[in-house]
């Protein structure tokens, strides 16, 4: 019975309350993932409205400043709304909409996933509630009102830690009080089956792309695709295609927050370790009784005690390596891009750069990087600048 | 027979819930007696966790005040070895799936059958993931409960065959906490339920009031009560005993 396992990871670990709903979730995409219509209606979405294909721009001077392997950037950050999360969100808005559903939940971090969904909620003319913890509302106040512009209603959870995990389980309990007319667009690939199934596919584009992209630039595969990772949809998408070409190196950067050595961290598989929550058996920051621990990051986005359980599959065969990158390596990185090439990322795709700017060394010119540039860092000038020690305010 | 299914023999079960360490463990004790001796036919122990997801906002903060009081799952254990040295009522754990995953499964089953322990509730294992932990529940003489909630519909049956100790019927969508009105159909799902097993059913979420109580044990074997009690024992804290204990009374007596 059951579903959805990636090596022991995964499941559905959730109230009977959602049993239905997820099986109904379920039924609908293995239909309308095979249906050409609505497979069509996507792709003209995605490339008319969202503006992909999405660049693989060849970063000549980090090449040169780094001076190993060749390093590519896909630029994620141009999408429409300025991140990966537009990718999932239309496929399950247009998802949500065949099932007759009229009205999204989701829960937001920084902010980029509760903005991408007020986007699709308004161009569908879908109802939409949005999730954020209350902490995370004061630090992406301008996020806020986006979604509000967009025609959303903002929610500030104030339960737990006030961030992600408990935007994440408030989604989830106003899911369960309100189901019939409701879809959750979760916003990473994880929760209970079909979620990271249906978020990986919705973000394998970007894998799908790369390769093309690549092979015309060069007429070979990358050597190391480099991804940031909280729950880790951007680096599902970005690694999917290449998950059966054993050449090719996958590196998710999780968030180290002040040190893997401190508690103030974010990095799950550096720090975690097995568990059930929020649906899933994957790894998890906690303590020794299970307890889920308040984690921390810079990057609002990447400011979760868990990652997908396909990651955590991953991890445990040894295809893909995560390695844990701080608050400052990140702010850094940050910085490096917008100097080198006039690239601001978003926070948590600088978490990727940081450790690019480690690897590239080590590698030969012969060799290709590619990083995966998650999302533009519009929305982080402000908190940087103050991390720096200016006295800005959005 | 069980020792819970004991507990519905020839009477209707009124059931409270409490959070372990909620002000604190001492109480904790002294609420077990009070409401075995108002007339409760089974007590079920809230594990504190973090992040308790089916919970409404009443229950999640009595988890948080259990937690950051210093409660331990071992702590928690240690209690029951108390309790068991004084009352032989039905006890139940409701936790969540990583407080017992975290533990151990097996360390945790085994634990519960040597502190006397009945039956374990776990809100996010549903039918389809239960096996894990009902193998070893089976073992070791524990009655994993299972829910039904309104949007179970044909679920029903499948999950009442499986079920041991008694089926869980959740009253409402949404959350735990208290609601002036329930509207699903208790008498359908309890039929639905007893159509696929003769097993006891009691209706939980949202009930308070003794006229609820009554009205659930109408179509039902018996009530479960949480949000309305651990409200009692946030305002009341270490002085909660009595006054939990009088609502404990008026809840027995309208299910009856």
């Amino acid at each position: 019975m059951k579903k959805g396992r990636y090596g022991i990871h995964g499941g559905q670990y959730i109230p009977e309350t959602l049993m239905n709903a997820v099986n109904e979730l379920e039924e609908a995409y293995n239909y309308y993932k095979n249906d050409k219509q609505f497979n069509e209606e996507l792709t003209q979405l995605l490339n008319e409205y969202a503006g992909r294909p999405s660049r693989l721009y060849y970063a000549g001077r980090m090449t040169e400043d780094l001076g190993g392997a060749k390093i590519y950037l896909k630029r994620e950050d141009l999408n429409h709304t300025g991140a990966h999360k537009i990718n999932n969100v239309l496929g399950q808005v247009l998802l949500a909409k065949k099932m007759g559903k009229t009205r999204v939940i989701a829960e937001t971090g920084a902010g980029q996933h509760g903005v991408a969904t007020a986007t699709a909620a308004a161009l569908m003319g879908m109802e939409c509630e949005v999730f954020m913890g209350e902490e995370d509302t004061k630090r992406q106040a301008l996020n806020v009102y986006r979604m509000r512009l967009l025609g959303a209603r903002v929610h500030a959870v104030t339960t737990g830690t006030a961030t992600l995990k408990d935007a994440v389980s408030e989604t989830m309990r106003e899911w369960t009080r309100r189901i019939e007319d409701t879809h959750y667009v979760l916003g990473s690939c994880m929760g209970p089956h079909p979620f990271p199934e249906i978020v990986r596919d919705f973000q394998a584009v970007i894998s799908k792309e790369i390769k093309e992209q690549l092979m015309e630039k060069e007429g070979k595969l990358p050597d190391a695709v480099l991804a940031c990772v909280g729950g880790g949809s951007n680096a599902i998408g970005a690694f999917y295609h290449f998950i059966e070409d054993e050449s090719v190196r996958l590196i998710g950067c999780e968030a180290a927050g002040r040190g893997v050595n401190t508690a103030e961290t974010a990095a799950t598989i550096a720090t975690g370790k097995l568990g059930i929550f929020h649906g899933m058996k994957s790894y998890f920051c906690q303590d020794e009784f299970g307890q889920i621990a308040p984690v921390y990051s810079i990057s609002a986005g990447l400011d979760y005690p868990g990652i997908g359980p396909e990651h955590a599959a991953l991890y445990d065969r040894g295809r893909a390596e995560y390695v844990a990158v701080t608050d400052d390596e990140a702010v850094d990185a940050f910085e490096y891009l917008a100097r080198t090439e006039g690239i601001i990322p978003a926070i948590e795709s600088a978490h990727a750069v940081a450790y690019a700017r480690k690897l590239a060394p080590q590698m030969g010119k012969d060799q290709i990087m590619v990083i995966n540039i998650s999302g533009r860092g519009d929305k982080d000038c402000a908190a940087i600048a103050r991390y720096r020690g200016e006295d800005i305010y959005e | 027979m069980s020792r819970i299914q004991e507990a519905f023999q020839g009477k209707k079960a009124f059931i409270p819930f409490i959070t372990c360490g909620d002000p604190d463990l001492e109480t904790t004790e002294q609420l077990v007696y009070a409401m075995e001796k108002e007339g409760a036919a089974i007590i079920e122990l809230g594990i504190p966790f973090s992040d308790p997801t089916a919970e409404g906002p009443v229950i999640q903060a009595a988890n948080l005040r259990a937690l950051s009081g210093g409660v331990t799952t071992d702590k928690v254990f240690e209690t029951v070895e108390k309790i068991r040295k004084n009352s032989r009522i039905p006890l139940v754990f409701m936790t969540y799936a990583n407080v017992v995953f975290s533990y151990g499964t097996e360390r945790f089953v085994k634990r519960m059958k040597e502190t006397g322990m009945d039956g374990l509730i776990l809100p996010d294992v549903p039918f389809e993931e239960k096996e894990e932990f009902d193998s070893v529940c089976r073992e070791y003489g524990i009655e994993l409960i299972s829910l039904i909630a309104p949007t179970s519909h044909e679920r029903i049956r499948m999950i009442a065959e499986k079920a041991s100790g008694f089926v869980y019927c959740v009253s409402s969508l949404g959350v735990t906490g208290t609601r002036s009105e329930i509207t699903t159909d208790i008498g359908e799902m309890v039929r639905l339920v007893k159509e696929a097993k003769d097993i006891p059913c009691a209706v939980g979420f949202g009930i308070s009031t003794p006229e609820q109580a009554a009205e659930m044990c109408r179509h039902a074997d018996g009530v479960i009560v949480g949000s309305a009690i651990v409200k009692l024992c946030g305002a009341h804290e270490r002085d909660c005993v009595p006054y939990v204990a009088e609502y404990v009374r008026s809840m027995a007596e309208a299910a009856k």
